[in-house]
């Protein structure tokens, strides 16, 4: 790329926040026509770097170029003024207005503040040159959140945006989507645009960047072509020292065979449908599907968090059909949700107080007095067992990184250890470190006798955990299959399959084969 | 030095900013008047604004669970006229008693309404203060009810070992509800469900049943604030007790609970009414144009609040 000009120039950069160093003496080129992937542990200061890119944060040292010109301290708008979009990974978006609302936001064709109304017919070549199949009148709030991210990546076009930075654009779509995603972003290098791509996935950095730049510790360990890179040279960049991904930890093989949870035929007003699984003791079942498939609204349907308007389910061997969370609390029947700060943490509580919520009874007195040593005891064995960082139960949740407070969440969950515990996506947008503890901790508790539900949009994940797995589509269960001899992508196929035809045949069980 | 960061500087405002704001009057009243700085006054200030902050330290709990009750003001009345039509009519010892049960109970179906309906406790107070306050009109007929009964004003305006029994109150409720807050489940689910529903109802916590806790107990203090205050002036009206839930709801803001919930403490909420009762009685031992005072008030919510805001943003 000699004697092409850089529309991105990095020199020196360096962001510190509250005096502590993130980023160190950056420096970077990025050139029109290219994508450029930026890799690196959580933490290791690869959105902070996108951020500077956007604008969104200004470089607290060095000298950031944009087209040859020196921008100084500058905002997303003025970012966006000359060619440089920022996109986000909570998307911003304003759900009551339409897409083509969306797209145009703060650049309407107006007459003196009268809106001209031409968002839609402005849509047109937009929607075309991209390729996105969106319906210009559709309500955000109506459209799946796959589809949310492709108005973002609109909206940066409409502005004219010749670099764009995508932070984590995929961590909420499926495999399927990200791939359509991955064409629209060839489609805008061919176009001559710069996008620089933020993400833990590293197969998806590797598949569709030219350049691939690996952070560490807020410093830049290399750039390089991305032909010269794997997935292993990449780990080991990010962790320095050689260290690869480690495995998965070894699957236990099952003592007893003791039934621990099973339903028949349960439905809901959510959507689930005849569904019908089976988990033993010490078993983890994964439960896989597409996003949108059902997988959470059949954890939700099982723990009582919606209401069941059919079907029955024995938890172990007593049955229990007028289910409720207090009730399935009660029973060591849990559930990690998949949100953890919308759903999990309440980042007002210190992370002792986060952990013992579900357990509260069993850390009180007759009339509801807690003792608080043994609820501070308890915790900090539960955040030595995460290995949590920082480790003091008395601190604030709500500074610890995602990674730390995905451990907390888990730990909550695992402090008495359940009968039966589902995980929906327990391993979300957490670091290699994280996601092994985790993995590690996931193992240790099925091999207690725990009967795991691991929910994952992950299927390489659940693969490499679960003993059995279900396929989930249209909010029921279709078939099972065993992990040890199943490949993605024949799973892939399977599911693809099933939401092809789901709507010829309702769901069968087939726990019983 | 520490160097703090701002965020650790806003919360420190938003948790000491009361305190500050306090020692800063005081201060400036014993330096202008010789008459404040008495054990009498600063007595008849906490004496005086007793009910106020009994009600203002429940409606701590209200706001940390992530509501608002715009009702104990009618609650309050409703009380106040049913007290005083017992002890006239009946007995003057169950006149004390009655107050806080009923009380109790229109906090109870505040409660249920919030959480049966499902609407937000704003607009669900609003309408039952209405029907509480049209309640105490018909309880009372909408006269005066004199209590000219000796023992009756006992509670009002008697001291024990030279301290006011409502300064006894007020001290015994106030620590009663910070040791509930900070040292029962009872307190840590409120805290729990102000600071995120959902999360607390996925952690198996029957929220409903906070939130209705949570207004029984407004009620509840609504009902002893009234006993003191009926006692103390030996008459039930029902029109006593307008403007107290807003007054109570300021104190809490202007001790830095937060009002999106989740956050906060019994005691900045008395340290509120207080700082309210400094502002009255600087302009009243200094004769000043008392024009201002609202205004004055008025600018000094207005920077708690401002206080408040800047401690939420991250």
């Amino acid at each position: 790329m000699t004697g092409i000009e850089p529309s991105i120039r990095l020199r020196g950069v360096g962001k510190s926040f509250a005096g502590i160093s993130v980023l160190r003496k950056i420096d970077l080129d990025i050139y029109p026509g290219e994508i450029l992937g930026l890799v690196g542990e959580n933490g290791a200061g690869k959105s902070t770097l996108g951020k500077i890119v956007g604008g969104y944060y200004a470089a607290s040292e060095g000298t950031v170029e944009a087209f040859g010109s020196d921008v100084g301290v500058w905002s997303p708008k003025e970012a966006l003024e000359r060619g440089v979009a920022i996109m986000h990974q909570e998307l911003q978006l304003v759900p009551e207005l339409t897409v083509a609302e969306n797209v145009f936001l703060g650049i309407e064709e107006h007459l003196h503040g009268v809106l001209a109304r031409t968002e839609q017919s402005r849509l047109v070549p937009i929607v075309e040159s991209t390729g996105f199949e969106i319906d210009p009148a559709a309500k955000i709030t109506d459209l799946p959140i796959a589809d949310r991210q492709k108005i973002e990546i609109m909206r940066a076009l409409a502005r004219d945006a010749k670099v764009i930075v995508m932070d984590e654009p995929t961590s909420s779509l499926t495999s399927d989507e990200a791939d359509r995603l991955h064409v629209t972003m060839r489609n805008l290098r061919a176009a001559g645009g710069t996008i620089v791509y933020v993400s833990h996935f590293l197969e998806n950095i590797l598949q569709v960047c030219d350049r691939i730049t690996v952070l560490r510790d807020g410093d830049l360990v290399r750039t390089a072509p991305a032909s010269g890179e794997t997935k292993e040279s990449l780990v080991s960049a990010m962790l320095g020292g050689g260290k690869t991904e480690l495995p998965f930890p070894e699957r236990k093989e099952l003592r007893m065979s003791r039934t621990l949870l099973d339903a028949k035929g349960l439905s809901s007003s959510n959507g689930t449908r005849n569904a019908s699984l089976r988990i033993d003791a010490g078993e983890i079942v994964g439960l896989i599907g597409l996003v949108g498939s059902g997988r959470s609204e059949i954890a939700r349907t099982l723990i009582g968090a919606d209401d069941s308007t059919g079907g029955e389910m024995l938890l172990d061997g007593v049955q229990y059909d007028n289910r409720s969370l207090s009730e399935s609390t009660k029973r060591g029947f849990v559930m990690v949700p998949e949100d953890r700060r919308k759903q999990g943490l309440i980042m007002t509580l210190r992370l002792s107080s986060n952990m013992t919520l579900p357990h509260l009874s069993t850390f009180a007195s007759r009339f509801g007095w807690i003792e608080g040593r043994g609820e501070r005891d308890k915790a900090q064995e539960v955040i030595g067992h995460f290995d949590i960082r920082p480790s003091d139960p008395n601190g604030n949740v709500m500074n610890l990184s995602g990674g730390n407070q995905q451990k907390v969440l888990l730990g909550k969950w695992f402090l008495k250890d359940p009968k039966v515990a589902i995980l929906d996506e327990p391993s979300r947008g957490v670091d290699v470190g994280a996601r092994q503890r985790i993995h590690e901790a996931i193992a240790e508790l099925a091999g207690k006798g725990t009967g795991v539900l691991l929910i994952s949009s992950e299927i390489e994940e659940i693969l490499g955990l679960a003993h059995r797995a279900y396929l989930v589509s249209t909010g029921t269960v279709y078939d099972e299959v065993d992990p040890r001899e199943t490949s993605v992508d024949e799973v892939l196929r399977a599911l693809f399959h099933l939401q092809d035809d789901s709507s010829s045949s309702a769901g069968e069980s087939v726990h019983n084969a | 030095m520490l160097s703090w960061n701002r965020h650790q500087v806003a919360r420190f405002l938003q948790t000491y900013a009361v305190l500050i704001m306090i020692v800063m009057l005081v201060f400036a009243l014993s330096m202008l008047s010789d008459s404040f700085l008495t054990l009498r006054n600063l007595q008849n200030i906490l004496n005086q604004n007793a009910p106020l902050a009994i009600m203002a330290s429940a409606m701590t709990l209200v706001i940390i669970g992530g509501g608002f009750d715009l009702s104990v003001g009618a609650i309050f009345a409703v009380a106040g006229v049913t007290c005083a039509w017992v002890a006239l009519h009946v007995d003057p010892y169950l006149g004390w008693m009655i107050a806080p049960v009923i009380g109790l109970s229109l906090g109870f179906i505040n409660g249920v309404v919030i959480t049966a309906l499902n609407v937000h406790s704003f607009l669900a107070t609003i309408a039952t203060s209405l029907v509480f306050k049209g309640a105490a009109i018909v309880i009372s007929d909408g006269r005066l009810i004199p209590v000219r009964i000796d023992v009756f004003t006992w509670v009002g305006r008697d001291k024990i070992g030279g301290i006011y029994i409502a300064v006894y109150l007020l001290l015994g409720f106030a620590l009663a509800l910070t040791f509930l807050l900070n040292r029962t489940t009872l307190g840590r689910k409120i805290f729990s469900v102000g600071g995120n529903e959902e999360a607390a109802i996925l952690s198996g916590i029957r929220t409903n049943r906070i939130k209705i806790t949570t207004f029984v107990i407004a009620g509840l203090a609504a009902g002893i604030a009234a006993t003191i205050s009926t006692s103390r002036i030996s008459m039930g009206q029902a029109n006593a007790g307008i403007g107290m839930e807003l007054q109570a709801i300021a104190a809490v803001i202007l001790g830095g609970t937060s009002i999106y919930g989740g956050v906060g403490a019994v005691w900045r909420s008395v340290a509120g009414v207080m700082l309210l009762a400094l502002i009255n009685n600087g302009f009243n031992i200094l004769n000043a144009d008392p024009f201002y005072r609202d205004l004055t008030t008025g600018l000094v919510i207005l920077g708690a609040v401002g206080i408040s805001a800047a401690g939420k943003r991250r």
